[in-house]
């Protein structure tokens, strides 16, 4: 069966969210990189319609088109990579309360230690399946900050289990991508013939 | 040029560029569900799944099936009787805002330090043209890049000492794609250069990276390498997403020139599982060969050309 998380998310609906678990989402959700994250720290603004705490973001830039009625509708929009908001995110996630951070790729330890202390997850939507997640948004029910441009401005949308989203950073602070990754270092390692010793406890 | 036969230039090139944007390559697409039928790995399926039926619903819905349709890069090979040589450049800065605005694709560029988005595509220096002069050719061959920024992350060039030789070679670019792989939407199509300077080297890479999968170079040792990496790469076993499965690319590409005894100089450039190039040729009386869409037809309903 599929698992929904649905906003505003309480901590309950997802502390027993494990690395690699699938989930969906239903709710509210806005965009939010590299400008956003620093209008919120840096300028200290926060949008007028969108509550982020206990809410959703997604690491994405849309392509956003206009309907023949003149109202504006997702064309395509997949995630953007995560990594490059870590300098902000671990500070990010204290100041908004913000639960569920959805992107591409992995974060790293700070935004780990983040999620551990205030209760949130990181999850990984599959990268360049921008038409896929486009149909799963309902409606588009607000833009702000559409002065950064379009990929970099907060669109604010109302999704239908929008998903698969798959858990990479869990309340517990254990991150999936950070262990594969030494996993894929432990491989590139032997290949190379260097001296490492393999640890046992890591398999895919 | 008569205005008549230049919109109709405009509209070859901004028709190319949606066509880009909406539909992978012959190669990229059939290397796709080779891999994914080859799969073992149930979460690497499920993201295979995923894919497939992004590609798909994009074509059937005539959207580009990912929103970062890149900063637009054009290789112009320019045959020396081209009639409309002159023409060239202006006619793809205008097909450029015309695709951006009509397919539509996301308005991409950022002018330089500012970071004020143009909304079109086009700004100081954008999009990238670059040109080459074709000998004794009345055709113009048009090749795009769609530069998406997640799999231009990983691209770097590197001028090593030449007794690090091949082994280096291979550090350099594994260390790459493990650091950085995951992020950018693999399985990856890797192109490698190999030169003097770390510039020429990157551009050698980029020129790699443009070469159908399944190419190899014609210099034999070249070609061994290629295979040797892309082997060592799949045992690395990336996969879709980062999370691990069978494989880690579509293809690992080289374009080596002679370098001096002194560098190694080497350059790598990375495409995402939705690698967009295309390859058109537009002959002297603006009728076009598909090269690099040939599955698609001229007339058939999902051809814009």
């Amino acid at each position: 069966m599929k698992k929904i998380l649905t906003t505003p998310i309480s901590y309950e609906q997802i502390r027993d969210l494990r690395t690699g678990d699938t989930v969906y989402l239903s709710g509210m959700l806005a965009t939010c990189r590299d400008a956003g994250h620093k209008r919120v720290l840096e300028e200290g603004i926060m949008p007028r319609e969108f509550e982020f705490r206990d809410g959703a973001i997604f690491h994405a830039g849309p392509i956003v088109g206009t309907d023949e009625n003149g109202k504006k509708y997702m064309v395509s929009i997949g995630p953007t990579t995560s990594r490059r908001m870590e300098k902000l995110e671990a500070d990010f996630i204290e100041k908004t309360g913000v639960r569920l951070i959805i992107g591409k790729g992995g974060m790293m330890k700070d935004t780990a230690e983040a999620c551990r202390k205030y209760g949130a997850v990181h999850c990984a939507f599959p990268g360049g399946c921008a038409v896929v997640a486009a149909l799963d948004v309902e409606e588009i029910t607000g833009c702000e900050w559409e002065d950064l441009g379009m990929p970099e401005a907060l669109w604010i949308m109302r999704v239908k289990e929008f998903g698969p989203l798959v858990v990479s950073v869990d309340t517990e602070g254990n991150n999936l991508f950070d262990e594969r990754k030494q996993l894929f270092r432990q491989r590139m390692h032997c290949i190379l013939g260097d001296e490492v010793s393999l640890p046992d406890n890591l398999d895919v | 040029m008569d205005k008549e036969l230049r919109n109709r230039f405009v509209d070859i090139v901004a028709d190319f560029t949606a066509t880009t944007g909406i539909y992978l390559p012959d190669d990229v697409e059939m290397k796709l569900r080779e891999l994914a039928a080859e799969e073992s790995r149930s979460e690497a399926k499920t993201m295979y799944e995923c894919i497939l039926r992004n590609i798909e619903e994009a074509a059937g819905l005539g959207r580009p099936l990912c929103q970062d349709t890149g900063v637009l890069q054009f290789f112009a090979g320019v045959g020396t009787g081209f009639p409309y040589m002159d023409e060239i450049g202006s006619v793809i800065k205008e097909a450029t805002v015309k695709s951006t605005l009509e397919t539509p694709l996301r308005p991409n560029v950022v002018e330089p330090l500012g970071e004020h988005n143009t909304g079109t595509n086009e700004g100081y220096g954008a999009p990238y043209i670059q040109y080459d002069l074709i000998p004794g050719s009345s055709d113009l061959r048009l090749r795009l890049y769609m530069a998406g920024g997640g799999c231009s992350l990983p691209g770097r060039s590197k001028v090593l000492m030449p007794l690090e030789g091949i082994e280096g070679i291979r550090r350099f670019v594994y260390e790459t794609v493990v650091e950085w792989g995951a992020n950018a939407c693999p399985p990856l199509m890797i192109g490698i250069g190999l030169g003097t300077c770390a510039e020429t080297s990157a551009l050698l890479s980029k020129m790699a990276l443009l070469r159908p999968i399944g190419t190899h170079s014609s210099y034999p040792k070249v070609a061994e390498l290629e295979d040797e990496i892309r082997s060592d790469l799949d045992s690395i076993g990336i996969a879709p997403l980062g999370f691990g499965g069978s494989k880690t690319v579509l293809g690992v590409n080289i374009e080596a020139a002679g370098h001096h005894p002194a560098t190694l100089g080497v350059g790598i450039t990375t495409g995402c599982w939705a690698t967009r190039r295309g390859e058109i040729i537009i002959h002297d009386d603006l009728s076009v060969d598909i090269i690099s869409h040939r599955r698609l037809k001229s007339g058939d309903i999902r051809c814009l050309l």
